[in-house]
């Protein structure tokens, strides 16, 4: 019986368009359902599951890569109601190093798109967390992700990496310059919450926009959102009103369609008296329907117009990044050692050498303190320690060789070693 | 006089140049090179404009080399008095090649010696003329601004950010410092066109004799009146007032060489 495999299935911004992703994205409410259909899977022995703006991606460990592939594939098709030909040609298959190295690089925000970012170490430690209370992850799983939070943090703190401004909020506040000039002075709606659209908020209110207005579905959270940025907030249904006045408008729901359309600016622009309207659309799927920049003086931008307009930071990351691909390179080196030994075969081979080797150590100790005792007596001395260990070896070799054990095969292995500490070849349990 | 009209044609050409350089490099040290070449040039244009003045006794606006090459003078002349006020560094890199343009046309040109009515000479045909030529300057340059505003307003809906992105200013700093050329040159057109009609009226002895050159100067002044009405009263701004400047200085300019070669 082969051990597991670990296998990355996904798309993300660089090889999908915002059309695509929005159609395959898991909102907060799906995660529990997916992780459960992978789990019933005979094919997938452990799963995790990432769904940020910019990606989405499967993390499995499975016996068979192909077959586990194919059933990933054909459950999105269903889950999502599309239909595969929209996503396939945007998949990438990741297996064995180049899945390893893949979730280090994406923790390690190595992957995103803006190098160095900060939020998504949080989004992954999430996803993980989740999987975890669905108990979807085993060892091998267990041990790549909290690998990879450990490569993340040596990726931030020994590189200049994270060192430039923020990504979204970055890119909202030089548009938002080249658009008005000055920021000083400039409203603010904030529509929906989350984490990135309110960084992109706190990044303009230290550029001195204000005031600020935060509309929530749920009044009392935009009450709270409002208070932290020492602004107004407004219901949910004054939305359009408030078009009439504000100048930048930056959009973060979790609504799965529109959230302004076309029609919501109707009269709006010559109430304005034509001032210029700022629109930054950070939610996937799209909160702002991408006809409304059409609209003389209205500029909208979804999150991958955004992408473009943080390329140069990505280059001025980039010689950084080089620095953090070299740390992930070793991290994945050390990992493939560890996740090679889960296989049973050397393991037992291992700790049957370790084993012996401690019988050999022993019996030097004591026939060294032996003063009398005939070569007949260390003969049968030697013979019962050696059936001492062929016996108390013999269930255990059993047992790890046994076939049946689907996904704990790697646990048991993995525990194996750690009782008999196999991976520590200097300490010889001598003490 | 002619060589420090050779003198201000070249100073006027090695700072486009080098407003053309500083647009390209984005080095500061460039722009302040040409910003002073342009500013030699303009002294030499000044005094050019200066002693013509002093021989001829009226401002040489006679003929079309002479105007041209006053019309070059005053465009600089609005360009550096916006300068103080708002720092557009790109500007430059229209503005000196449009004030080349102009002497360099003028310097080919031939130079008829216009035998001049008494009347001709009189002060009110220089504040006529003067006044327009400064007005029509002003706006010259928001008609830049404007074709500046288009590029930028471009780049930021479509997304690209490319190399205008990068050099232009902002939006509102071009839809205001349009405004304000707006604002300068429509009051300097108007009366241009109020001395003009008067003017009309001492020598043919009427106000308005529907030729084609009066006919398009009413034009003119209608669709910038209408331009600076809406920004006033509706509040255009941004991209159609930017293309309404932009067609309204096409306009003008036909004007302009209908009054000459017409």
């Amino acid at each position: 019986m082969e051990k597991s495999e670990i296998v990355l299935i996904g798309l993300n911004h660089k090889t999908a368009p915002v059309e695509v992703r929005e159609r395959l994205a898991f909102s907060s409410e799906d995660n529990p359902q997916v992780l459960e259909a992978m789990r019933r899977e005979p094919r997938v022995d452990e799963v995790v599951l990432f769904s940020t703006c910019n990606r989405v991606e499967i993390l499995l460990a499975t016996e068979d890569i192909s077959e586990a592939v194919e059933t990933v594939k054909n459950f999105l098709a269903d889950f999502k109601k599309t239909s595969r030909e929209i996503f396939e040609k945007a998949l990438y298959v990741y297996n064995g190093d180049e899945a390893v190295r893949h979730i280090f690089r994406v923790t390690s925000s190595l992957d995103s798109m803006v190098v160095g970012e900060p939020q998504i170490l949080g989004q992954i430690k999430e996803s993980y967390q989740e999987a975890c209370n669905h108990r979807a992850c085993g060892v091998v799983l267990n041990r790549l992700m909290h690998r990879s939070f450990s490569v993340a943090k040596r990726v931030r703190t020994e590189t200049g990496i994270g060192d430039h401004a923020v990504s979204i909020s970055y890119a909202a506040v030089e548009l938002g310059r080249k658009i008005f000039g000055e920021l000083e002075g400039k409203a603010v709606l904030l529509i929906g919450a989350g984490e990135m659209a309110e960084l992109a908020v706190d990044h303009l209110v230290t550029n001195r926009a204000s005031p600020i207005f935060v509309a929530n579905r749920t009044f009392e959270r935009g009450l709270e959102i409002a208070e932290r940025f020492k602004g107004t907030a407004i219901r949910f249904e004054e939305v359009r009103d408030y078009l009439k006045e504000v100048d930048i408008v930056i959009s973060s729901t979790g609504a799965p369609h529109y959230v302004l359309v076309h029609d919501d600016f109707k009269g709006v622009m010559r109430a304005r008296k034509n001032r210029p309207l700022f629109l930054i659309d950070i939610a996937v799927p799209r909160d702002i329907d991408p006809e409304i920049n059409r609209i003389t003086n209205v500029y909208a931008y979804d999150i991958d117009d955004l992408k473009s307009a943080i390329q140069e930071n990505i280059e001025e990351r980039q010689h950084e990044a080089r620095r953090g691909e070299r740390i992930v390179d070793r991290a994945v080196i050390q990992f493939r050692r560890w996740f090679q030994s889960l296989d049973v075969v050397p393991t037992i081979v291992e700790l049957r050498e370790k084993i012996e080797e401690i019988r050999q150590t022993e019996l030097k100790k004591t026939f060294g303190s032996l003063r009398s005792g005939s070569e007949e007596d260390r003969a049968a001395i030697d013979r019962l320690t050696a059936a001492l260990v062929k016996k108390i070896l013999h269930s255990p070799t059993l047992f790890l060789k046994q076939r049946g054990h689907k996904d704990k095969k790697s646990l048991y292995v993995d525990i194996t070693r750690r009782l008999f500490n196999l991976d520590e070849p200097n300490n010889n349990g001598e003490s | 006089m002619n060589l420090l009209f050779a003198l201000t044609m070249v100073f006027y050409v090695a700072s486009s140049l080098g407003y053309q350089g500083y647009v390209l490099f984005q080095r500061r040290p460039v722009y302040r090179v040409a910003s002073i070449i342009l500013w030699v040039g303009f002294l030499c244009h000044t005094g050019v404009i200066a002693l013509q003045y002093f021989e001829d006794g009226h401002i040489p606006v006679q003929n079309l080399h002479e105007t041209l090459s006053t019309f070059g003078w005053a465009v600089v002349c609005v360009f550096l008095i916006l300068q103080i006020k708002f720092h557009l560094m790109v500007l430059g890199a229209l503005v000196a090649p449009l004030a080349t343009l102009s002497v360099i046309i003028a310097s080919i040109l031939p130079k008829p010696l216009v035998e001049l009515d008494p009347l001709f000479k009189g002060l009110w045909r220089t504040f006529h003329i003067g006044t327009l030529i400064v007005g029509n300057a002003a706006l010259a340059i928001a008609f830049l601004l404007g074709i500046l505003y288009l590029v930028q307003e471009k780049a930021i809906k479509d997304k690209k950010r490319g190399f205008f992105f990068q050099r232009l200013p902002s939006l509102n700093l071009l839809d205001s410092m349009g405004y304000s050329c707006l604002i300068a040159g429509f009051p300097m057109l108007t009366f241009g066109l109020v001395t003009g009609v008067i003017y009309a009226q001492m020598v043919h002895g009427r106000f308005w004799s529907w030729d084609p050159k009066e006919i398009f100067a009413g034009i003119t002044w209608l669709v910038y009146a209408v331009l600076l009405h809406e920004r006033l009263a509706v509040g255009w701004q941004g991209r159609r007032a930017a293309i309404m400047t932009i067609a309204g200085f096409l306009i003008l300019l036909f004007t302009f060489f209908l009054r000459f070669l017409g």
